[in-house]
C-alpha cells in the first residue's frame, strides 16, 4: 500500500496528511513534489489543503498547471484513488477532474469552525464504511468554499449519486443556517464517474484521534484503504 | 503585441464581492447604484507570434487555458498593439 502526499509550494496541511495516514495504517506515506511526473507506484493520492501559489489568480489554478498533476490526471484515469482536500478538491476542479468550482464564501469571511457533514451515498471507496445519512464532524478551514455548479452538473451530480457529503444541521436536516459557506445544495463533497476520486473543502484529517475533538474523519481514509486490501 | 484581458463572473454566478461594494457604494450615499460586479484584468506584451497567428485568437487561447476558469468566467479580449 503505497500512499503519495503531493506538495506544491504553499500547501500547509501535507504534513497532517502524512501524520493521518502513517497513524490509521501500515501503509507507505511518501511526500511528493509537485515537479513529479510518476504516480504509478502510488495506490492512493491526496492533495492536501493549503493556499497552494498564495490562491493567486484562483484558489487552485496554479497548481493545476503544475508537472505532476499530468501524472494526478494518470493515475486517476488508471482507476487510482484520489482523495482532495480543502485547496486539494479546488486544484482538482481546476483541473477538471472534478465538474463546478469553489467561489469566495457567501459570508465573504474565512471560515474556521467544525461542520457537520451528512454522508449522501455509501457507494465509494471513500464512504464504503459510512452509512448513508449518518454525520461526521469535522472542521472547515477555508475563504473559498462556495461550490458553483450549473443546473445540468448539479442534475447529473443527483442523479448519479454523486455528491458525497453535504453540510447538514446537527439533527441530520439541511438548512441554511448549517450551510455556512453558501454552497449549492449544500454540497461539501463529490465524486468523478468513475466514483474513484473524491473532492472535499473539510478536513477530515484534521478530525482523525479523540484528541483532536472529534476522530470521524478516520473513517474516510479506513474506509479507501479498506477498499485497496489493507 | 499587447493586449488587455478582462475577465469577469458569468451572470449566472452570484458575486458577494460585488454586492458588498454596492452596499459599501449605498452606505456612502450613492443611493442609486443597484449592481456593482466585479471582475479582473491582465495587460498582456509579447514578443513575435509564432507562425505570424493571428493575435486575439492566440490570447483567447491564454483565456481558455489558464486566465479565466470557463465554468464561472467570461472573458473579452482587446488587442492595443499588434
Amino acid at each position: 500500500m503505497n500512499i503519495a502526499v503531493v506538495e506544491f509550494l504553499g500547501s500547509n496541511c501535507d504534513h497532517d496528511a502524512e501524520q493521518w495516514s502513517l497513524r490509521l495504517s501500515a501503509a507507505r506515506s511518501r511526500m511528493v513534489w509537485y515537479t513529479e511526473r510518476d504516480l504509478s507506484w502510488a495506490d492512493l493520492v491526496i492533495l492536501p489543503g493549503g493556499f497552494s501559489y498564495g490562491d493567486y489568480l484562483r484558489c487552485g489554478a496554479m497548481a493545476a498547471r503544475t508537472p505532476v498533476m499530468e501524472a494526478v490526471i494518470a493515475h486517476a484515469r488508471r482507476g487510482g484513488l484520489v482523495l482532495g482536500i480543502c485547496n486539494g478538491f479546488q486544484i482538482l476542479c481546476e483541473v477538471g477532474i472534478l465538474p463546478g468550482a469553489l467561489l469566495k464564501n457567501q459570508t465573504l469571511t474565512f471560515l474556521c469552525q467544525d461542520v457537520y457533514l451528512r454522508c449522501e451515498t455509501s457507494a465509494s471507496p471513500f464512504t464504503s464504511g459510512i452509512s448513508e445519512g449518518s454525520l461526521l464532524r469535522v472542521p472547515i478551514a477555508h475563504g473559498d468554499g462556495n461550490y458553483f455548479a450549473d443546473p445540468d452538473t448539479l442534475r447529473r451530480l443527483n442523479g448519479e449519486g454523486r455528491v458525497a457529503f453535504r453540510y447538514a444541521a446537527p439533527d441530520g436536516s439541511l438548512k441554511p443556517e448549517w450551510n455556512p459557506n453558501g454552497s449549492v445544495e449544500a454540497i461539501a463533497g463529490i465524486l468523478n464517474e468513475g466514483r474513484n476520486v473524491l473532492g472535499m473543502m473539510p478536513h477530515p484529517e484534521r478530525a482523525s484521534e479523540p484528541l483532536m475533538g472529534s476522530s470521524d474523519g478516520a473513517a474516510i481514509l479506513r474506509s479507501a484503504l479498506r477498499a485497496l486490501g489493507s | 503585441m499587447k493586449a488587455r484581458v478582462h475577465v469577469f463572473l458569468k451572470p449566472a454566478v452570484l458575486d458577494p464581492q460585488g454586492k458588498a461594494v454596492q452596499q459599501a457604494l449605498k452606505t456612502l450615499g450613492f443611493e442609486e447604484v443597484s449592481s456593482v460586479r466585479q471582475g479582473k484584468f491582465f495587460d498582456i506584451e509579447t514578443g513575435d507570434l509564432p507562425g505570424g497567428e493571428d493575435p486575439k485568437g492566440r490570447v483567447e487561447a491564454y483565456c481558455r487555458k489558464l486566465l479565466a476558469n470557463p465554468i464561472i468566467e467570461d472573458f473579452r479580449v482587446e488587442v492595443l498593439a499588434p
